[in-house]
């Protein structure tokens, strides 16, 4: 089980290009809990993720983690970030890209192996990643989620490239990461299929 | 995992990639020797002036070897998203960039230093002063790459960075450069260099401690 957390944000705004993307934004998110954010293109669903991510400064606002400002190094540790770039090198194998991620992290729940078995990639250890497919390629950078330890998911689009059975699979590990106490933020233009978890929608005009 | 687990994973891995990638080890050593050996044919059959400025030539090809390499330091990490994986990791970043950056000199810094000797053979430098050019390099290379890896990091996000960036590192190159060549002119005529040596190894200390650190910074607001 994941201990008591909660991220916080207060008041955020974000200004790009002289435009208000979004502002007075409030949201708390507790364990157990996802949060998703809806949209139409360009209406800053990446640009508050990166916020929560620490990448991006807020233009007004903060955002909490337990009380902590996200600067905090627990926030690294308790953090995991699958965005619109995959961060997989595609000159090298699945197993190498896996082993990189976990020496950069904690070690979490899963082993390397249970993993891409999870995400239906066993097998394909010694294969190198630029041969792998779009929505393998997809899997391969969720599955960094399961093997390092996190509490928190932050996840870009997540269900690009997946065919049906990837997305179903993708909600299958989400509904268990929250059923073990962990929080996703999430934005999809997917219709999230989560009947037994407690999904807060944050819609940005 | 731990610091040291982190830090090793990422030498391993960029050495990988190195070995993955071939012409990026090939390029900048390729131009260190073609440039040195087209020296003679364009100075004509002067030996004496040949070897008078050897030093400078092998310094000032070295450098810009080294200036060519750097843009592969974090370009296939920043457009992939490894470097956005990197920065979120719990462990110092600076510390994972001075693996990074050790790694980028076992690629292109030392395989200079092991070339230079035949090219400063064939430039006519006295045996003398051999040993001391190699120490030069040893100490000197790597300033190179810790001070082009801050350039490298304010200028991986822009499109066309690579004239700023010459803009940028040049000026901090040419300290390397005055006394690192001075080393060697004055090794071939039987002088004392413990001052120059002296100051290329603060050189490098100083490099080693506060470099990562803006690179560190420059990254975060890179990716921003």
């Amino acid at each position: 089980m994941i201990d008591n957390h909660t991220l916080q944000a207060q008041n955020l705004s974000c200004i790009r290009d002289d435009r208000v993307l979004f502002s007075g934004l409030d949201f708390t998110l507790k364990n157990n809990q996802v949060l998703l954010l809806e949209g139409k293109n360009g209406s800053g669903k990446t640009s508050l993720l990166r916020i929560l991510c620490g990448f991006r400064e807020p233009d007004a606002g903060e955002v909490r983690w337990c009380g902590e400002p996200i600067e905090s190094v627990q926030y690294r540790i308790d953090m995991a970030y699958v965005g619109h770039l995959d961060g997989i090198k595609k000159e090298l194998t699945v197993l190498e890209n896996l082993t990189v991620s976990l020496a950069l992290a904690q070690v979490g729940t899963h082993n390397i192996q249970a993993a891409l078995a999870r995400v239906q990639l066993a097998g394909f250890d010694d294969v190198p990643a630029q041969a792998l497919s779009a929505g393998q390629k997809r899997r391969l950078s969720l599955a960094r989620l399961l093997i390092t330890h996190n509490a928190l998911w932050i996840l870009d689009e997540p269900f690009t490239a997946l065919d049906k059975q990837g997305i179903a699979l993708i909600e299958h590990l989400m509904a268990e990461h929250c059923d073990q106490g962990g929080m996703i933020v999430l934005s999809s233009h997917h219709d999230l299929n989560l009947p037994t978890t407690d999904v807060q929608r944050i819609h940005l005009a | 995992m731990s610091l040291a687990t982190a830090f090793f994973a990422i030498i391993r891995r960029d050495l990988l990639l190195a070995l993955r990638r071939r012409s990026e080890i090939a390029n900048p050593l390729f131009f260190f020797v073609l440039v040195i050996t087209l020296f003679p044919l364009g100075v004509g059959a002067k030996p004496h002036l040949l070897q008078a400025i050897a030093p400078g030539i092998i310094w000032v090809s070295a450098l810009l070897a080294a200036m060519l390499s750097l843009d592969s330091l974090f370009r296939s990490d920043f457009d992939d998203g490894s470097l956005e994986q990197m920065l979120l990791s719990p462990h110092p970043v600076s510390i994972l960039i001075l693996g990074k950056v050790f790694a980028h000199w076992l690629v292109t810094g030392l395989p200079l230093l092991l070339i230079a000797p035949l090219l400063a053979v064939f430039l006519g430098m006295p045996n003398e002063s051999l040993g001391v050019l190699l120490l030069t390099l040893l100490l000197g290379t790597p300033v190179l790459s810790l001070i082009g890896a801050i350039g490298v990091a304010l200028t991986v996000g822009l499109r066309r960075g690579g004239m700023i960036l010459s803009l940028l590192v040049l000026p901090l190159y040419v300290p390397v450069l005055i006394f690192a060549s001075n080393a060697v002119e004055m090794a071939a005529g039987g002088l004392p260099i413990s001052a120059q040596i002296n100051i290329l190894i603060a050189m490098l200390l100083m490099a080693l401690v506060l470099a990562p650190w803006p690179t560190a910074a420059a990254l975060k607001m890179s990716v921003s």
